[in-house]
Order: structure tokens, then C-alpha cells, then sequence
């Protein structure tokens, strides 16, 4: 895996909020197909690293390397680069004011409608696709019908799992999920931990900051343990759950285990 | 005897009343068709405060995006200073006196006094519509603004496809309410001798002498166009408020 080139490589990343450094000098690359699982307790920047990627909070040290670009340099348009990394949050985020088929269709339409015309399609037809796209995506998820519905009938396992397909009509090189099924009634965390693993066998690169560690375990390739804003240890799952080396970690997973 | 001829002369002096007043009924509605001219007048009114709160709204929203998107990314320091200063200048001087400093000052070359009337509204009601705005983009939940640029949306099609409609729904009410209060407020364009429902009492009053039926008729005529837009008031709120319960429901499912 090491002699590919990585997809987001983070060096010296630093960030912190006035007085308090949450992130604290953190180097590491993640290489193409790679599903990297984040774990650590609360408050130790999990949440923070995984928004740094996207630069959703901006860098207040080091880079941030995104296909040979350093998305952190406030020079770069973020927007571009940000097209190309899908996020899934633990609220969902859907668009209140857009149906089901407007949340997945909005920002393909919006970002690549002047393109689309200025290869010669009408407007009316880039629309048709990006619609015909987001349906073959809500079929997969067997949501076809709630097409015109708005978030706020669906239950929290739909909403997920919408909002996942939603990042993935941009086509990502990257996914990055931020506790994706914290929010959800019990009964509906399956079906989102479900389709998640469903793009890990696709091959999608990703980086889950997530509770759940049967989940991490099965469909992580590489865990990387944070405390107090550095990464404490990283290794293999099971190097990393059954023998970690250091203390915090141990002391971890004996809480949660 | 005496009290016969008292009631005879009572009830003459009821006809008498009733037939002046009947008079000076006519004089103010019918002759010379003067009911055009109230029903002109409202026209005017409604027109003034429609444009007006077209212009406040626009206005009054943008100063709220302004304050909140440089509370959310720091970016925008100078325009929240300049939206801050015109609010504070807006709302720290009686309408009146804006209203003839762009009538004889700012305009005094444009002879159109209904637009004169309604831009002065329009940018005084813009002053507090940032405040009812302001509440409504708070409402947003900030999720909203990171979801779509976490899908590469920039700050403005974020703001334009999903912030601002969701702010301005939030707030319809108060927004309405301010167009009702435009609606009565206007009447001080007739200052500026502008034809509105509140200065068509006056011009009447000055042909026939009589004040009585042209306040009471104004009066009436804005009470009914209050009562009805505060209908509509209630009816927007109903709406919402199912809307919002339906979205609780969903939530507890
Ligand atoms: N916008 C912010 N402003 C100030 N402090 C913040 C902000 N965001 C996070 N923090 C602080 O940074 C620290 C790390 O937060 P972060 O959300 O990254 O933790 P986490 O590991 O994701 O925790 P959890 O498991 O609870 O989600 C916390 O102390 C938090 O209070
Ligand atoms: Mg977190």
C-alpha cells in the first residue's frame, strides 16, 4: 500500500480555538481505498480532525495535501477541492426547504450546470441527468418513493442514509463520516452501518470517526487512536484493539469494550 | 300644550338633524363621486406599502445576512460596520424628517411622490426588518451552512438555495406584521402632499368644510384592511405552526 501515492496526506496539522489547542501537531497520510477508523474519547478532536480534512474548520498550522494540493493554504478555492470529499454528519444535515430528490440533486446541478452548457447541453437536460442519477442512488437505498418528500416525514435511519447518497452524487474520492450513527434510534443504526460497508467493499477511501467498535473492527483497515489532540497510537484493528501499546488506549478500550 | 309643542319641536329637530346629517354624509361620499377618491386613496396607501415592504424586506434581509455571515466566518468586519451604522442612523431619526429630506432633497428633481413615499419606507422598514431577519437567520440550524459546503457549495449558493429561504420562512410572521404596520404608517405621506387614504380626508374637508365623514370613513377603511391582513396573519401562522408540529412528529417517529 505504502508506494502508492496518498489521497490526503496531513502534516504538522495544528488547530486550535483562542487558547485551546485541540489539535496538536498530527502527520498522516491516507492512501487510496483505505478505511481509516478514528477512535478516542470525547473532547480529544476527533470531530475537529475529521473537519480539518475538508477544512469545514480551517488549519491554524500545517497542510493539508488533497491531490498535490495544500487545501489548507486560505489562497486555495476550497470549494473545488471540497466537490471531491464527501461528509456525512451525525445531525444528517439534510436541506430542510429541499425534497429528498433537490437535497441530492442541489450541488451537482448548481456546482456543473455552466460546464454541462458549455458542452452543449441545454440546461434542461443537465437537469434530467443529475435527477436521473439521484434516482438510481435512492433506488439503491430502496427510497425511490420518498423522492418528493421532505426530510422532516423520514426517520432518522432514511435521513442517513440519504444524506450519504447525497455526498455521493458528487462522485467523492473520499468519504468522511463523523459519528454517522450516534443519532439514530438503535433499531436504525444497521441499515446505515449497512450501506457504509457496502462503498468500504465498493472501494471507497474513508475516514469514520465512529462508537461503534464491532463496526470499526470489521470494516476499518487502519485505526488511528486519538488523545488530547495528537494521535496516540495507529496501527491495524486488531493489532490495535487486542494489543494496544499505549496506556491510554488500553484504559480505552477497557471503558468501551 | 306646553309639552306638545316641545315634542312637536323635538322631532323637528330630529328631522332637521337627520337631514343634515344625511347632507353632510353626501357631501363627503357622493357628490362630485368623492367615494373615488377614498377608494383612490387606499389604492395609493396599499400600493406604497406594498412596494415599501418589497424594498424593506430586501433591504432588511441583506443587513441581516451581512451581520450574520461576518458572525459566522469573520470575513465581512467592514460591511456588518456599514450595515450596523445604517440601521443605527435609520432607527435613531423620525421617518418624517427622512421622508422630506429624499422628497425635497434627494429627489427633488423626480416628481414621482408615490415612489419618493415608498423608497423612504422601504429603507426605514429595512432598518427593522435586519432585526426580525436577524432572528430568523439564527434560526437556521448552522448544519444547513456546513452541509452544503462540505458538498462544495460556496458561501453564496449555500446562502441563496438553503439559508435564506429557510430564514425567511422562519420569520414570516413579524415580516407580515411589519407590512401591516407599513400599511398605517404610510399615512405621514401626505405630508409631502402625496394623494394616500390619510390625505384624502384633508382635501376633502378643504371643499366642503366638514371633517366628520372623511376621518370616519379613512378610519374605517384602514381598520378593514388591518382586520383583513390580520386574517391572513393568522392564517400564515396556522400553516406554520402545522408544518412545525408535523417535523416534531417525524422527529419522535
Ligand atoms: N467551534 C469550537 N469552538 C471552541 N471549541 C471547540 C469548537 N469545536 C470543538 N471545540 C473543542 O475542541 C475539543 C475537541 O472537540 P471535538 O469535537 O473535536 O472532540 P471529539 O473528539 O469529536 O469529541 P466527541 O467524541 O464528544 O464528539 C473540545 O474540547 C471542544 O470543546
Ligand atoms: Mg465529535
Amino acid at each position: 500500500m505504502n508506494n502508492q501515492k496518498p489521497l490526503i496526506e496531513v502534516k504538522g496539522l495544528q488547530k486550535s480555538f483562542g487558547n485551546l489547542d485541540v489539535l496538536r501537531d498530527i502527520s498522516t497520510a491516507i492512501y487510496p481505498g483505505e478505511k481509516v477508523v478514528v477512535l478516542g474519547p470525547s473532547g480529544s478532536g476527533k470531530s475537529t480532525f475529521l473537519r480539518c480534512l475538508n477544512c469545514l474548520e480551517d488549519p491554524t498550522g500545517g497542510e493539508i495535501i488533497f491531490e498535490d494540493v495544500n487545501i489548507a493554504d486560505p489562497s486555495v478555492n476550497i470549494n473545488v477541492h471540497r466537490q471531491k470529499m464527501g461528509m456525512v454528519f451525525q445531525q444528517f444535515n439534510l436541506f430542510n426547504n429541499k425534497t429528498v430528490l433537490e437535497n441530492i440533486t442541489l450541488a451537482p446541478y448548481t456546482i456543473y450546470s455552466k460546464q454541462a452548457v458549455k458542452d452543449g447541453k441545454t440546461k434542461k437536460q443537465f437537469k434530467q441527468e443529475c435527477i436521473d442519477n439521484a434516482m438510481v442512488l435512492l433506488r439503491r437505498i430502496g427510497l425511490e418513493e420518498k423522492a418528493n418528500v421532505y426530510p422532516s416525514t423520514l426517520s432518522g435511519g432514511q435521513k442517513q442514509r440519504i444524506a450519504i447518497v447525497r455526498a455521493l452524487a458528487m462522485n467523492p474520492k473520499v468519504m468522511l463520516f463523523d459519528e454517522p450513527t450516534s443519532a439514530l434510534d438503535p433499531e436504525m443504526v444497521g441499515e446505515v452501518l449497512d450501506l457504509i460497508k457496502e462503498l468500504a467493499d465498493e472501494g471507497m477511501t474513508m475516514v469514520i470517526v465512529t462508537h461503534e467498535m464491532g463496526f470499526a473492527r470489521e470494516v476499518g483497515t487502519r485505526v488511528l487512536f486519538m488523545d488530547e489532540g495528537v494521535i496516540a497510537e495507529e496501527g491495524a484493528p486488531a493489532e490495535v484493539f487486542d494489543n494496544p501499546k499505549n496506556p491510554r488506549t488500553a484504559q480505552f478500550f477497557k471503558a468501551v469494550l | 300644550m306646553c309639552s306638545l309643542t316641545n315634542s312637536a319641536e323635538k322631532e323637528d329637530m330630529k328631522i332637521f338633524l337627520a337631514a343634515s346629517i344625511l347632507e353632510r354624509f353626501k357631501k363627503a361620499v357622493i357628490v362630485q363621486d368623492r367615494w373615488k377618491m377614498y377608494l383612490e386613496g387606499l389604492g395609493n396607501t396599499i400600493a406604497i406599502a406594498v412596494v415599501a415592504a418589497i424594498i424593506g424586506t430586501i433591504i432588511g434581509v441583506c443587513l441581516a445576512m451581512v451581520n450574520y455571515l461576518n458572525k459566522k466566518t469573520g470575513k465581512l468586519s467592514i460591511l456588518s460596520k456599514i450595515a450596523n451604522f445604517y440601521i443605527t442612523i435609520v432607527r435613531g431619526t423620525p421617518v418624517v424628517l427622512q421622508l422630506m429630506i429624499l422628497y425635497f432633497i434627494v429627489f427633488v428633481s423626480w416628481d414621482n411622490g408615490m415612489m419618493i413615499g415608498a423608497i423612504t419606507f422601504g429603507i426605514n422598514s429595512g432598518a427593522y426588518v435586519a432585526e426580525i431577519a436577524r432572528a430568523g437567520f439564527e434560526s437556521v440550524d448552522d448544519g444547513q451552512m456546513e452541509a452544503g459546503r462540505s458538498l462544495g457549495l460556496s458561501t453564496w449558493q449555500t446562502m441563496w438555495h438553503i439559508v435564506i429561504p429557510q430564514a425567511v420562512k422562519n420569520c414570516l410572521p413579524p415580516l407580515f406584521n411589519e407590512f401591516i404596520t407599513l400599511v398605517k404608517e404610510t399615512a405621514i405621506v401626505g405630508y409631502v402632499g402625496i394623494m394616500d387614504l390619510g390625505k384624502i380626508p384633508g382635501l376633502i374637508q378643504s371643499r366642503t368644510f366638514d371633517y366628520l365623514f372623511p376621518l370616519l370613513i379613512a378610519a374605517v377603511l384602514y381598520l378593514a384592511v388591518v382586520l383583513v391582513l390580520t386574517r391572513i396573519l393568522h392564517i400564515i401562522e396556522k400553516k406554520l405552526s402545522k408544518g412545525e408540529r408535523r417535523n416534531g412528529g417525524a422527529l419522535n417517529e
